[in-house]
């Protein structure tokens, strides 16, 4: 079966972001396909590579980049929510003229019409946060 | 991407305009999916029908009025706008006190109308 996974919630301060990662994991170890992962809200903050937790934690952010490079998936930050929250890639930081990007490897930046497309070609549609 | 595929997206608003900014980046939302040619309604319930509700001046806490947004939603072929009924009495409101026309449903109805769209999407 073919999945779309909207990650709403924010690293750390709600579970949903773990549980999105569990379920994306689950799924692919299954035998399913991730279509496409896709970050808004607070969910863009997944994104940014500079998440320095604890060394004792979990590393929410960076477990997404591992299991990209593991396994081929498509971490979608949304432009526009990225945009609010300083998550930029290097395009974006050059766009606003910005001295820095944070977007962790194995994402990328891109509007809502991916999350339109993948909910459309995906057999279920499963939202976290 | 197939043209052919056309899908019924129901987008639930239920948190109320300003204390998050769940409902404007909703409607951001909204707005790519009817852009997609996709059959697009919205159901507003719980704390979401006071996005609807008129008089809201946000500029006063330095916030935009975004909710006025969504009485464009039918420039843009967006089908249906559902308010669920008793979310609307438990807050004292009617149909009237809302920014644009809708079609109340009852809690039933609306979780029939949950049941039967493709792709479900909450904000």
């Amino acid at each position: 079966m073919r999945f779309a996974v909207l990650v709403n919630a924010g690293p750390y301060q709600y579970q949903g972001a773990d549980t999105a990662w569990h379920f994306t994991r689950a799924a692919l170890d299954g035998g399913h396909d991730i279509l496409r992962v896709f970050f808004y809200h607070d969910g863009a903050y997944n994104g940014n590579r500079l998440l320095v937790p604890p060394q004792d934690e979990r590393n929410v952010g960076a477990r997404w980049s591992r299991l990209a490079a593991e396994r081929g998936l498509d971490l979608v930050v949304c432009v526009a929510a990225g945009q609010r929250r300083g998550v930029l890639d290097a395009a974006e930081r050059r766009r606003h003229g910005k001295d820095a990007d944070v977007l962790a490897p194995g994402f990328r930046i891109a509007g809502l019409g991916l999350l339109a497309e993948a909910a459309i070609l995906a057999d279920r549609f499963v939202t976290f946060g | 991407m197939p043209e052919r595929v056309r899908k019924r997206f129901l987008y639930l608003l239920r948190r109320p305009p300003h204390g998050s900014i769940f409902a404007q980046e909703g409607l951001e939302t909204v707005l790519i999916g009817a852009a997609f040619e996709q059959s697009v309604s919205l159901l507003f319930l719980d704390d979401g029908v006071f996005v609807l509700k008129r008089g809201q001046d946000p500029g006063e806490i330095g916030l935009k009025d975004f909710a006025k947004g969504f009485r464009a939603l039918p420039d843009y072929d967006v089908e249906r706008i559902y308010v669920e009924e008793r979310s609307l009495a438990e807050r004292g409101l009617t149909p009237a006190d809302l920014i644009m026309d809708v079609e109340t449903v009852s809690p039933e109805r609306a979780g029939a109308l949950i049941d039967a769209h493709d792709v479900v999407l909450s904000f």
